[in-house]
C-alpha cells in the first residue's frame, strides 16, 4: 500500500501508519528497530533498496530523510508511506523543504518505533561529527561510509577524531570477509608474524583500516602498497618460515598460500550494500575493535607526497561501490 | 552460549578478540566424507547446507567433500548431482565462484560397504586431498546410511587406517537417528561405534536441536526474569509437546515399518524438547553443563504407574482425504504388510519426579497424515484461582498458554484473556505473537548448516550424548513393550486430529489437546 501525503504533519503520518496497519490486519512481524537514512534525492533509491533487503533479516521501520531545497522561508513536509509491498516493516520517505530541513529531528523523533533501538545511516558524505548531528544524536548506532566521501581518508581521520561509542563505518564492514579469512588462517599453528603488507587500490579507507587492524593485533609493522584494484588485492603476512599470503586480483576469488602447503582457493566476493547494512544491524553495541583500528590508522597515517599519482581517481571518488 | 571466540580457543591467535563479534567461527581445513550421498537427506539437506556454508564464507579454503556410494559414478557425475541439489534446495543465492571452488573439492569413490578395496581407494583419495588441497589430515565421516551398515563401515574405516590420526588432526563421525530401536540395540550400536571412535568424536545429529527456536527456548528461559518464576508446578497446569506431519510415510516404507512414530520422533525430538523445557538452569552453556542438566531431568522422567493403556495411545492412518487429495491408508501403502502393527500416531503422558514438576503431566504426541504440519511446545497455565467475573462473562476464557512454535512459522505465542470491546464485560482469549516471521527465517540458517559447521569446528553442545539416548529409551521402552503385547493400533482418519483414544487420554484427565 502506498500513501502520499503532501504538506503534512507527523501526527497525520502516524495516523496514516496506524490506519494502514489496521487495514492490512497488522503486520506479521514485530519491528525490532528504526532505521533512519539521511540521504538526498539522487541516492535515495539505492539506499532504500538496500534497506528493504536488509529489513528481511531485521524487520524495521525505515525513515528516509531527504532534504530538498532549503532556501525559501516556508517549511513544508511531504511524506510517502510504503507498507506491506516491499517486505516486512514499514517505509516512510520524508521530504523536507525550507527551514524545516534544518530541523529534521523534530520530524523523525515522533515517528520512531517506541522503546526500540535507532540506527542512523548516512550513505553519502558523512557528517563531521555523527554523534553530534541532530539525527545522529538520537541513534544508538551511527553508520557512515568514508568511501562515499569526497576526501575518503580525510573523512576517516575526521571520523576517528569525533568517535563516540556506537559509531561505525562501512569501510570497516566491507573488511569482515577478509578479516574472517585471515583470522581463520591464523587459527592454525603459525610462527610469529614479522611484518604485514596490505595491497590495494590507492585512496582506500578499507585497506588502511585493515593494515591498522593487522598491525595492531599482530604487533608488527604494517605497510600499504598500491595496486590497480579492485578494492583490496592482497595481504601478505611475513613469518620466519616465509610469507602467508591471501591474494585476490579479480575481486572475486582469493588464493591462500602458506609455506609448505598447497595453494587453496576460496570465493571472496565483494558484498552488496544490503549485506553490509544487514551486518551492521545485527549488532547494536559499540564496536570497540573498529575503534582500535580507526584510531591506530589516525595515529600512524601520513599523507602521501603531493606528487603521488592520484589525479585519475577523481572519477572513482564520486562513484559508489559495492564492497571491498 | 560462550562467545564463538572462546569455543575455538583464541589463545594462539592474535587476530581473535572476544570483543570482535563480527568474525564468525570458520571450520579449519578438513575433508567431509559422506556415506550415502545418493539418499534423499543428502540431496535435499546436506549438500545444499554445505553450499550455503561455503557461500557464507564459513568453510575453509580447500575444504573437500568426498562422496561414497554404490554407484558407478565419476567425480563429474557426483558434481552434477550435487549441482542440481544445490540449485534446487540451497537457501542462499547461487554464485558461480563459490560453486566452482566448492565443486573442485568434490570427489567420488564408488564401492560397496563390504568391499575392502573401495575403502583402500577412499583412504588414498583423502590422503591425496591432504596433499593437493591442504586439508591437514582432518576427516569427518558422515554416516547417512541405515544403522545396519554402521558395523561394517566402522570396521572398514578402522581396517583401512582411515580412523587413525595424529594428535594434531581430528577424526569425527556423524550419525543420524535412529540411535537403535530400544535400549539394548542402542547400546549395541554404541559399542560398535565406540570400538573405533571415542565418545567425544561421535556427533549424533538430531536436526531439531539445530533450529533457532529450539535454541531460543534456552534464551527465553534463562535470559529473562519474566518466565522463570512461573516455570513450575505452582503455575503450570500441564505441558503439550506436539509434532504433527501432514504427509504419510512416502517412500520410507522400508525404514518406517517396525519402527513407528514413537521410536521415530518421541524418543529423540520430543524428549529432547521436553528436556530443554523442563531442565534446571545449567551452570554455563558449555556442552558439558547443558548435557548434564538434560541428563538429570531425563533420568527423572517416567511413564505413569498403572495401566499403560490409560496413559498412552497409538493409531494408524486410514484412507481418506488430506488437504483436498485422496490418500491411501497406512496398511495400503506400498511395501507395508497388511498385518503391520506399526503405529503412525503415538501419544504418551509422562511425569517428572522433581520438586519443580511433581504433579504436572507432560503430554507428547506425534503423528503422520494429520490436518497440518506443526511442531510446538505449549506450556498450559492453571486457571486463575478466583475470577471476579460471572461464569457467562468468562465462558470463552481458556487457559493461559505460552507456545514455542518450532516449525513452520517459528516464533512464540502468548495466549491470554482480554475484554471484548462493547458495553458488556466479556473476556475472550487473544494471542500475542512473536514471529521470526516468514521473511525473517529466510536469512536464519538451516539446522543442518549449523550442525555441520559445529561438527567441523568440533563444538558439541547441540548434539545428544549417549547417556541421553539411553535415558530416552529407558523412558519409552515400557510403552513399546506394552503396545507390542496389546493388539493393533486404532485407525484414524487421514487429515484429522488423530485417533479417538488419544483424545480420550486427555479427557480422562479433564484436559484436551490444543487444536493443531
Amino acid at each position: 500500500m502506498n500513501i502520499d501525503l503532501t504538506a503534512t504533519t507527523t501526527r497525520r503520518i502516524q495516523e496514516a501508519l496506524t490506519q494502514a496497519r489496521h487495514q492490512m490486519g497488522g503486520p506479521a512481524v514485530g519491528m525490532v528497530l528504526t532505521l533512519v537514512i539521511v540521504t538526498d534525492e539522487s541516492a535515495q533509491y539505492d539506499s532504500l533498496r538496500a534497506a528493504t533487503e536488509a529489513a528481511r533479516e531485521h524487520p524495521c521501520r525505515v525513515l528516509t530523510v531527504i532534504s530538498r531545497d532549503a532556501r525559501g522561508s516556508s517549511s513544508r513536509l511531504d511524506a510517502e508511506i510504503r507498507i506491506g509491498e516491499t517486505g516486512p516493516g514499514e517505509t516512510v520517505l520524508l521530504r523536507m523543504y525550507g527551514p524545516l530541513a534544518g530541523h529534521a529531528d523534530s520530524v523523525v523523533v515522533p515517528l520512531l518505533v517506541p522503546d526500540a533501538p535507532v540506527v542512523t545511516w548516512w550513505p553519502g558524505q558523512a557528517p563531521a561529527n555523527p554523534a553530534d548531528d541532530p539525527l545522529g544524536a538520537l541513534a544508538q548506532r551511527r553508520v557512515t561510509d568514508a568511501y562515499a566521501g569526497l576526501d575518503r581518508l580525510g573523512t576517516l581521520i575526521q571520523l576517528d577524531k569525533s568517535y563516540t561509542p556506537g559509531d561505525t563505518d562501512f569501510s570497516w564492514t566491507r573488511l569482515t570477509p577478509w578479516r574472517t579469512l585471515l583470522a581463520a588462517a591464523l587459527d592454525q599453528k603459525t610462527p610469529p608474524i614479522t611484518s604485514v603488507e596490505v595491497q590495494a587500490e590507492p585512496d582506500s579507507p578499507s585497506a588502511e583500516l585493515l593494515a591498522a587492524w593487522l598491525g595492531g593485533r599482530l604487533s608488527a609493522p604494517a605497510s600499504r602498497t598500491t595496486s590497480g584494484g579492485p578494492g583490496i588485492t592482497a595481504v601478505i603476512l611475513q613469518t620466519a618460515d616465509g610469507p602467508i599470503s591471501v591474494t585476490r586480483p579479480d575481486g572475486r576469488v582469493a588464493t591462500l598460500a602458506r609455506p609448505g602447503q598447497p595453494d587453496r582457493q576460496v570465493a571472496l566476493h565483494r558484498r552488496p550494500m544490503s549485506e553490509l547494512l544487514a551486518e551492521e544491524l545485527r549488532r547494536l553495541d559499540p564496536d570497540e575493535v573498529y575503534h582500535d583500528a580507526v584510531s591506530r590508522f589516525d595515529r600512524t597515517y601520513t599523507a602521501p607526497p603531493a606528487d603521488a599519482p592520484q589525479e585519475n581517481n577523481g572519477q572513482q571518488r564520486t562513484r559508489k561501490r559495492a564492497g571491498s | 552460549m560462550p562467545s564463538p571466540a572462546e569455543l575455538i580457543g583464541i589463545d594462539g591467535n592474535p587476530l581473535r578478540d572476544p570483543r570482535d563479534k563480527r568474525l564468525p567461527r570458520v571450520a579449519g581445513p578438513s575433508v567431509l566424507v559422506l556415506f550415502g550421498v545418493t539418499g534423499d537427506l543428502s540431496r535435499k539437506k546436506l549438500l545444499p547446507a554445505i553450499y550455503d556454508l561455503a557461500n557464507r564464507g564459513l568453510l575453509p579454503p580447500g575444504f573437500s567433500l568426498v562422496g561414497f556410494a554404490r554407484r558407478d559414478w565419476e567425480n563429474q557425475d557426483f558434481r552434477q548431482v550435487a549441482y542440481e541439489a544445490v540449485k534446487q534446495h540451497a537457501r542462499t543465492p547461487f554464485r558461480e565462484d563459490v560453486w566452482r571452488h566448492l565443486s573442485e573439492g568434490m570427489h567420488f569413490v564408488p564401492g560397496e560397504f563390504s568391499d575392502p578395496g573401495a575403502f583402500d581407494t577412499l583412504a588414498l583419495a583423502v590422503k591425496e586431498l591432504d596433499e593437493t588441497r591442504g586439508t591437514g589430515g582432518n576427516y569427518a565421516f558422515y554416516l547417512s546410511i541405515p544403522p545396519k551398515f554402521f558395523d561394517v563401515v566402522v570396521e572398514q574405516l578402522q581396517r583401512s587406517g582411515l580412523a587413525e590420526h595424529s594428535p594434531e588432526s581430528f577424526r569425527r563421525v556423524v550419525i543420524e537417528k535412529p540411535f537403535g530401536h530400544d535400549l539394548k540395540s542402542a547400546r549395541e550400536l554404541n559399542n560398535i561405534v565406540h570400538r573405533v571412535f571415542p565418545e567425544e568424536s561421535i556427533f549424533r545429529i538430531d536436526h531439531y536441536l539445530g533450529k533457532e527456536t529450539v535454541q531460543n527456548i534456552l534464551a527465553l528461559r534463562f535470559a529473562n526474569t519474566l518466565f522463570e518464576p512461573i516455570w513450575n508446578r505452582s503455575y503450570v497446569d500441564h505441558v503439550q509437546i506436539t509434532m504433527a506431519e501432514d504427509i504419510g510415510i512416502g517412500g520410507r516404507a522400508g525404514y518406517y515399518d517396525g519402527i513407528g512414530a514413537a521410536r521415530d520422533v518421541i524418543q529423540n525430538h520430543l524428549l529432547q524438547l521436553l528436556a530443554l523445557t523442563a531442565m534446571e538452569e545449567p551452570t554455563s552453556f558449555s556442552a558439558e553443563a547443558v548435557r548434564a542438566e538434560k541428563a538429570k531431568v531425563l533420568s527423572s522422567v517416567r511413564l505413569p504407574e498403572g495401566d499403560l493403556g490409560r496413559s498412552t495411545a497409538r493409531g494408524q492412518y486410514a484412507a481418506g482425504w488430506q488437504g483436498g487429495v485422496a490418500v491411501k491408508g497406512y496398511l495400503e501403502e506400498e511395501g507395508i504388510p497388511a498385518t503391520s502393527t506399526t503405529e503412525t500416531y503415538a501419544a504418551i503422558k509422562l511425569e517428572i519426579d522433581s520438586r519443580r514438576w511433581a504433579g504436572v503431566p507432560w503430554y507428547l504426541r506425534t503423528g503422520k497424515r494429520l490436518s497440518r504440519r506443526a511442531t510446538e511446545v505449549a506450556m498450559m497455565f492453571q486457571k486463575a484461582p478466583h475470577l471476579p467475573f460471572s461464569h457467562t462473562e468468562t465462558e470463552e476464557l481458556g487457559q493461559n498458554a505460552l507456545v514455542f512454535r518450532i516449525q513452520p512459522d517459528e516464533g512464540v505465542t502468548l495466549r491470554f484473556g482480554s475484554k471484548v470491546p462493547g458495553t458488556a464485560m466479556e473476556v475472550r482469549d487473544v494471542n500475542m505473537d512473536f514471529a521470526y516471521g516468514e521473511s525473517f527465517t529466510e536469512s536464519s540458517p538451516e539446522a543442518y548448516e549449523r550442525l555441520i559447521l559445529d561438527v567441523l569446528i568440533g563444538d558439541p553442545p547441540l548434539f545428544p550424548r549417549q547417556e541421553e539416548v539411553e535415558l530416552s529409551w529407558q523412558i519409552l521402552d515400557p510403552a513399546e513393550e506394552y503396545w507390542a503385547a496389546h493388539g493393533r493400533p486404532d485407525q484414524y482418519k487421514s487429515g484429522g486430529y488423530g485417533p479417538k483414544s488419544s483424545d480420550l487420554l486427555m479427557k480422562r484427565d479433564g484436559r484436551a489437546w490444543r487444536r493443531i
